[in-house]
């Protein structure tokens, strides 16, 4: 029983991190329909800039603070740069520049602070929380830290008017503009949360996967099950989505096909939804009229 | 009276095919303005244009300033409210968070609640309706919402692109009621496109014949509504 236990707190830490990438795809998603690739990486290459700042001597919670706004305009930066300009481009361009920015990302962190595996903190302490080994405070902290995100994202996108606005656009662009929406730049803010989001996913995993530039690809595959799974349409479903897959490929793991293929879990994942329910457990199917 | 809007040879294209022929329009401020014609005439394409929403040439000038060149968003912020085609409803959002989109662009937040007050006094169907998802509504209801969704936006001018497009005709009179008192009680004048001549001739003061991108003849309701040929030839009443 207490190992159920574990699994299932160890499960919601990563789905709590699988939730964040989740959401952080969908949030551009549901504005311009691309999957953006690169997520990841960007979220890594954030993760670097808050360990270069720590590493520099900085306090924990300010460097998180500062990699959060920078990757904030970085995400800004990039759809303003190189985005904007694809804007009328076919699907199959995108996606080569989405794999061109995750190759870069990728690159340019090797190339900067090399392929050695480093150690990142965590502002959580390791040990129990009840004393009984069964939830540790640094898995509360992720979960935590993760919940409170998205309470700010909700508060943001129900009550503000600019919220407002962002899901007007990306809901009804052209009539949206008709309102004086200045469609492009809500693009352009969910691009900054999504980075802003991915970097706070990189943040609290990679205390647990350690930091080198390819921690966040096979997350980002949990991240891509969460979301297929959530109803890729739907920000809320991604985070459950995120949740689920994380609990259930801790659980299939310990329980059925062991470590070495739980990423091969998450790949079924996506494939079966897919076939089977390609609108996700919250999604809304869109029919659409011919 | 003064001309509001003045449009001064305007072409307008959707990829190579050219919809308009150098058209030249002018709207009067206070007034409602009828832009009339068969299918495919470029009455829609008119309000596109004047929206920056095609690629398109020549003039548009708003009360003196020259907006040919601003952005449609910029342009609405103007002062020039389109209720589009089709509606442009948000479905998923709520009426309320319909109406609510305007405080983005307005300054006055105080004014536009009292605003908002003012678009349920002449929609209280939508009142009733306020926490429902806009998806939900009636296409009457619908067509209510976007016309009040523009008077959100204290608009100048309003353009309006067939608001009786098929809504029952009880409905249709309602909204055209509303129409009038909104153009006398608060000043927004309008140029509309409408399919239902009689209807839009009885509304508007002035009107525009169009005829595939081209402006046939133009001179106030009453004259069209007097001349038979005219009426038998290009609005088939």
């Amino acid at each position: 029983m207490d190992f159920f236990v574990q699994q299932i707190a160890a499960g919601l830490t990563s789905g709590a991190i699988y939730a964040c990438v989740a959401l952080g795809l969908v949030m551009i998603y549901v504005s311009t329909d691309h999957i953006n690739f690169a997520q990841g990486e960007m979220a890594m290459f954030a993760t670097y800039l808050a360990w270069a700042m720590i590493d520099a001597g900085l306090p924990y919670w300010v460097a998180f603070g500062l990699t959060v706004a920078i990757a904030f305009g970085g995400g800004l930066f990039i759809q303003r740069v190189v985005l904007k300009p694809l804007e009328n481009a076919p699907v199959l361009a995108l996606v080569v520049c989405f794999i061109a920015l995750l190759s870069i990302f990728n690159a340019l962190a090797g190339m900067i602070w090399s392929y050695t595996i480093k150690q990142f903190p965590s502002p959580f302490p390791a040990r129990d929380i009840f004393g009984n080994g069964l939830v540790s405070v640094q898995q509360l902290g992720v979960v935590a830290v993760t919940l409170i995100m998205l309470g700010a994202l909700t508060v943001f996108f129900r009550y503000t008017t600019l919220g407002l606005a962002m899901r007007a656009a990306a809901q009804n662009a052209t009539s949206a503009r008709l309102m004086g929406v200045r469609v492009s730049w809500m693009l352009a803010l969910g691009w900054g949360l999504a980075a802003a989001i991915g970097a706070i996913a990189g943040m609290l995993v990679a205390p647990i996967v350690f930091l080198d530039p390819n921690m966040m690809t096979g997350i980002l595959v949990y991240g891509f099950a969460g979301a297929l799974v959530g109803g890729i349409g739907n920000p809320m479903g991604a985070v459950a989505g995120g949740f689920i897959v994380g609990v259930l490929e801790n659980l299939v793991g310990s329980y059925v096909i062991g470590n070495e293929l739980k990423l091969t879990f998450a790949l079924i994942v996506v494939i079966g939804v897919l076939l089977l329910k390609p609108a996700g457990i919250f999604g809304r199917v869109i029919v659409k009229r011919v | 009276m003064s001309a509001l809007l003045q449009v001064k040879g305007m072409s307008a294209w959707y990829g190579a095919i050219r919809a308009l022929y150098e058209l030249d329009l002018s709207i009067e401020k206070g007034g409602v303005t009828a832009l009339l014609g068969a299918n495919g005439a470029g009455k829609t394409t008119t309000l596109r244009a004047i929206c920056n929403m095609i690629r398109r040439s020549g003039n548009t000038i708003l009360d003196g300033t020259d907006i040919t060149r601003r952005s449609t968003e910029d342009i609405v912020r103007m002062g020039v409210a389109h209720v589009p085609e089709g509606r442009g409803t948000f479905v998923a959002l709520t009426v309320e968070e319909n109406l609510k989109l305007a405080f983005h662009i307005r300054r006055d937040h105080a004014e536009a609640r009292r605003d908002m007050d003012l678009v349920f006094e002449y929609f209280p169907r939508l009142k009733e309706r306020i926490r429902q998802q806009a998806g939900t509504l009636s296409g009457g209801e619908q067509q209510m919402l976007a016309i009040a969704r523009a008077l959100m936006i204290r608009p100048r001018l309003m353009l309006l692109d067939e608001p009786s497009f098929g809504l029952a005709p009880l409905v249709v009179q309602e909204i055209f009621r509303i129409l009038r008192r909104i153009n006398a009680e608060e000043h927004v004048s309008m140029l509309i496109v409408e399919q239902n001549a009689a209807l839009a001739l009885d509304l508007a003061d002035h009107v525009y014949l169009l005829e595939t991108g081209s402006v046939v003849t133009s001179g106030p309701s009453a004259m069209v509504q007097n001349d038979e040929t005219l009426r038998k030839a290009y609005l088939g009443y």
